[in-house]
């Protein structure tokens, strides 16, 4: 039986990571991680799930040790925030590559300096090449059920990798929402134990890591780009299968009111139920926007994308990062890039905002909707091809 | 190589867990050590090593010199890593997944990786008490990206990075004292080690195995290449740097020191450091320098081993 409680998503997450049986969690406290860590470091140290917990010094070696212990077969998971992530920056590159299957929290804060430990994606932007598989939450129901279908996800044999879950910080790592959790031995039948391909043991020694010469450092990385992109359909078949068993339907690109909205926002993360009341605040005035929400972010769906975007007279990007001098954001020129390949006729707007913590109202968005409504060029100009909402410059 | 007196460390003396075909250069003396050293710690090890010399010569995809089962990650994590081991095998043993047994963890990287960029990573390995054998093989400078100072060069040497010249004498810092370091962290064993002494050096990899928690072994590995000196001299300067009194033998068991072996009287340091080219430089104003200040190591060691 499933049971539902009122509970911190950050207590919730970690409870995630015990119905999902981790065997090994190497973390390192940063803020607004810490409730995941301090909770899961209380499950253990209480007796109510096997687990080693490895209190490493710092987020380097907390990815290394996620990377030693998934070596020898342990199921793995971590957590971090900001500055840490930036800090095991180059162990995530490795985990990937080396194909293990660790799921990490990324609790999404902004990057110092000025130092900020308030929510935003400048943390997760700048680690989205490192060959992760990235899902985003909206809510805390979301995070509960992401971490627990992301190792059913990295240890599939077809995939192998690394899943990054990310949540932002605060504003949902830190809310009290209404969330369902499922039956231990229902959530046992889903995610069996882990069976690693190969290990680090002595009965069969092998060499893990080695190094690339030229002749085949590109086929390496070619099988490895091959491998995430291959697990979009893996993905989907376990949101698929998550859905027949827990009865709670995910896709990797969610919608809202998309069917009569010329306009549509594209957004990631907690920011989308303030879109979501965007839109409905509209309605009501007889306007209709559409949301079109990631949840899958890598391997990017870019099909999955067009299919919802193909029709639409005007896209709207939002996005909590600022560009460092690229021409628009990292999800603006993903969709960028799709109009050019797949051939998308459409007005492309990018706005920058929400960074910091830095609080989006519902009437901001609308604000911006109605600007996009009535102009055919918003964002851009001469000089610009971003705007950035409630900037004082 | 056969060596009877092997059998006193080893089930199997003949069998090499570091094969041959490795791209070390002649007269390596690291590679000397690891063969050695892996062959006490036997088939029930998993080696986890820092990149460096021992990783590049070792395992270019798809071969291997390794018949461990063993695992490279990056260069300042080793002790990281190993702890993640270490852990995953412990709670899969605890679980019952795999079986139980003694399997020792053995990290291994060279000194850049152990004294500057793995230092952090190191000492919360050790503070944390997990039970592995962690090995510096040193050879006294970044040997594998062409002969940089690291933090245990040793004071006087050249290197591409610390080059004598008009105002500079070479490298003008003394050698970091890494065992201390590892003895700060109260660990129960701690060892330093010369492959030109291998029935010292097989016997504390012997102790190191053994000791439950942490060990630290740091061993003086001779790097012709580095060291500007003849390939076929390494177990020679090894032993001049031993009986000098510059790279002394001892351990340290559960904080008590002990000297492994004597080399009283001390040959001059001038024995150790003609020879190479590394310090073909110095003035004799230095080399006493560096005389007294080993004169003053020997005896701060002495006078800490007395204490037992």
């Amino acid at each position: 039986m499933s049971t539902k409680k009122g509970i911190e998503v950050s207590i919730a997450a970690a409870e995630a990571a015990k119905l999902a049986r981790v065997e090994v969690i190497a973390a390192y406290p940063i803020t607004p991680q810490t409730h995941i860590v301090e909770h899961l470091s209380e499950i253990v140290a209480n007796g109510e799930l096997d687990a080693a917990y490895v209190n490493v010094e710092s987020e380097h070696s907390a990815m290394s040790a996620c990377v030693g212990a998934s070596a020898t077969g342990a199921r793995t998971f971590t957590s971090t925030s900001a500055q840490g992530m930036e800090l095991m920056h180059e162990i995530l590159f490795i985990a990937s590559a080396m194909r293990f299957p660790i799921v990490m929290a990324a609790v999404n804060r902004a990057l110092s300096s000025p130092l900020s430990i308030w929510g935003d994606h400048s943390d997760i932007m700048a680690a989205r090449d490192t060959g992760w598989i990235m899902l985003f939450c909206e809510n805390g129901q979301e995070v509960v059920d992401s971490i627990i279908l992301a190792f059913k996800i990295a240890e599939d044999r077809r995939v192998l990798l690394p899943v990054m879950v990310n949540l932002d910080g605060f504003s949902l790592s830190h809310v009290i929402e209404p969330i369902e959790f499922p039956a231990q031995e229902d959530v046992d039948r889903f995610l069996p134990p882990y069976e690693a391909l190969y290990t680090l043991h002595p009965d069969k020694p092998i060499t893990m890591g080695a190094y690339g010469m030229p002749e085949l450092y590109t086929e390496a990385k070619y099988a490895q780009e091959m491998a995430l992109r291959n697990s979009k359909a893996v993905v989907k078949e376990v949101l698929d299968e998550f859905s027949t068993e827990f009865g709670r339907k995910y896709s990797i690109v969610e919608t809202y009111n998309i069917e009569k909205a010329d306009t549509v926002f594209m957004a990631l993360g907690s920011i989308n139920e303030n879109i979501k009341t965007a839109i409905d605040n509209l309605k009501e005035e007889g306007k209709e926007l559409g949301l079109v929400a990631p949840r899958l972010f890598r391997p990017f769906p870019a099909a999955e994308l067009y299919d919802v975007l193909k029709d639409k007279k005007k896209i709207v990007v939002l996005e909590r990062a600022m560009p460092a001098g690229a021409t628009n954001g990292p999800l603006f020129n993903e969709i960028a890039s799709l109009a050019v390949t797949h051939g998308l006729n459409a007005q492309l707007e990018n706005f920058i905002l929400g960074l910091g913590g830095r609080d989006v109202e519902p009437e901001e968005l609308m604000e911006t909707y109605e600007q996009v409504s009535s102009s055919t060029k918003v964002s851009h100009s001469d000089n610009k091809n971003y705007g950035v909402i409630g900037v004082r410059s | 190589m056969r060596m009877k007196s092997l059998e006193r460390y080893t089930d199997s003396p003949d069998f090499e867990y570091a094969t041959s075909g490795h791209r070390a250069c002649q007269g390596c003396a690291e590679i000397l050590a690891l063969r050695l050293g892996l062959k006490v710690f036997g088939k029930d090890t998993i080696v986890a090593m820092a990149t460096g010399c021992m990783e590049i010569i070792s395992t270019p995809l798809p071969t291997t010199s390794w018949r461990l089962p063993w695992i490279h990650v990056a260069f300042e994590n080793t002790a990281a890593v190993a702890s993640g081991i270490e852990s995953g095998i412990g709670i899969l043993m605890d679980k019952g997944k795999i079986a139980r047994k003694d399997i020792s963890v053995v990290a291994i990287a060279g000194d850049g990786g152990t004294s500057d960029i793995g230092l952090q990573a190191l000492s919360g390995a050790m503070e944390r008490g997990h039970n592995f054998t962690y090995i510096c093989v040193d050879n006294e400078a970044y040997m594998n990206t062409g002969i940089q100072r690291s933090s245990s060069t040793p004071f006087g040497a050249m290197t591409t990075t610390s080059p004598p010249g008009k105002k500079s004498i070479g490298q003008a810092t003394q050698k970091k004292n890494m065992p201390k370091i590892a003895v700060a962290h109260n660990i129960p064993y701690v060892a330093t080690a010369c492959p030109s002494y291998p029935f010292d050096f097989l016997a504390k990899i012997k102790k190191a195995k053994l000791a439950k928690g942490p060990a630290y072994i740091h061993v003086l590995s001779v790097c012709p290449t580095g060291w500007r000196i003849p390939s076929d001299q390494a177990i020679h300067y090894g032993r001049l740097a031993v009986r000098t009194g510059i790279f002394p033998l001892y351990e340290v068991e559960n904080g008590k020191y002990r000297i492994t072996y004597s080399p009283e009287p001390l040959r001059p340091v001038s024995e150790y450091i003609k020879g190479q080219g590394r310090f073909r430089h110095l003035t004799d104003d230095l080399i006493t320098r560096i005389q007294e200040q080993v004169n003053r190591d020997w005896q701060d060691l002495k006078s800490h081993s007395e204490m037992k």
